[in-house]
């Protein structure tokens, strides 16, 4: 096969993302609103690029570490108040919700 | 399994402890909803347990001050219960509690909210960017045009584990977090954060899908870019 055409393939498959633009679509990318030609495109482009690649993980890690963030702490006389309120709340609606906590 | 537990006193499983919460909630919905409708004090008390510290965290992004966002939490949860009984299941329940929150919070925030512009000057954040923020990181002109100014350096795989044991980098992350224009902070809190599907995102704040991915990508890359100096050369 010769040369010419392996380059227009590899230049159609890369797209010509350049590395600005691996970045603003890397959360494209990553929330999977890519066609498969350009998702194609966008991994060939990061299999050819060292900083991009990092770039990626460093991404990926990014949203790990947020999805890891210590819970926001609920002070517990807020919940003991929403709990004396859940009961008043009880109490108060039509009998009909028979109570079954036994 | 669960299916056929939950009419059982839910005390009963909640002491055996083997489904997490969130396994229930998802594999059995209307028996939560049930439960919450026929005043189940157990039930009630885990779910509260279970969602308040996220819906304290999303309250945050539209509330000047914790306190505010305290007082946001307790009327979502008695929107809950004013509401529980038309409650139908068009959306789940998730998506329902963050609703509430959200038009709570939003009344409450128009209100309370010293509007700023956002970011201050010479900070990081600046306002509401244009199509392209990210043009400072690359090479504007020439042959090198669209390349790294500044190539981004490997982060180790150990890096979340060590930026989440570092209170400095937690707390970098959290300052990073609340200096995000409010919307960037909504959506990074509820994607990332609480880890809330893409959809049901949009379904909370009402938005787009393509308005979602845009401010998730700007909040993320600005995260991105205040971890990167405590990653970078073992600083952690
Ligand atoms: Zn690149």
């Amino acid at each position: 096969m010769d040369r010419n055409f392996k380059q227009q393939l590899m230049g159609y498959l890369t797209g010509n993302f350049s590395c600005q633009d691996i970045a603003e679509l890397i959360t494209d990318y990553l929330e999977g609103s890519f066609t498969l030609t350009q998702r194609l495109r966008f991994q060939m482009h990061i299999g050819l690029c060292v900083a991009c690649r990092n770039y990626l993980r460093q991404m990926k890690y990014t949203v790990a570490i947020l999805r890891k963030l210590p819970a926001e702490p609920v002070p517990p006389h807020m919940k003991e108040e929403l709990l004396k309120r859940f009961r008043t709340w009880k109490h108060e609606q039509p009998s009909s919700g028979s109570s079954s906590d036994s | 399994m669960v299916l056929f537990v939950w009419p059982w006193p839910s005390r009963l499983f909640i002491m055996l402890g083997v489904p997490t919460l969130q396994e229930i909630i998802q594999l059995d919905e209307a028996g939560l909803v049930e439960a919450l409708q026929r005043g189940d004090d157990a039930v009630f008390t885990v779910v509260m347990d279970w969602y308040s510290g996220s819906l304290l965290r999303l309250a945050m992004a539209y509330v000047p001050s914790r306190a505010v966002a305290e007082e946001v939490v307790q009327e979502t949860w008695m929107g809950v219960l004013e509401g529980i009984a038309r409650f139908e299941g068009r959306s789940s329940f998730k998506t329902w509690l963050f609703r509430i929150l959200t038009n709570r919070a939003k009344t409450r925030g128009t209100r309370e909210r010293r509007y700023e512009p956002f970011g201050l000057p010479g900070s990081d954040f600046e306002g509401d960017e244009g199509p392209s923020f990210e043009d400072s990181l690359f090479v504007a002109e020439g042959s090198g045009k669209g390349y790294w100014i500044d190539p981004p350096q490997g982060w180790e795989p150990d890096t979340p584990e060590r930026a989440l044991l570092s209170k400095e980098c937690r707390t970098a992350i959290e300052v990073a977090i609340n200096g995000l224009p409010d919307t960037q902070r909504q959506v990074i809190t509820l994607r990332d954060v609480e880890g809330v599907s893409a959809e049901e995102v949009c379904n909370i704040l009402t938005i787009s899908e393509t308005n979602q991915r845009v401010l998730l990508h700007r909040a993320r890359t600005k995260v991105r870019r205040v971890l990167d100096p405590y990653v970078r050369g073992g600083n952690l």
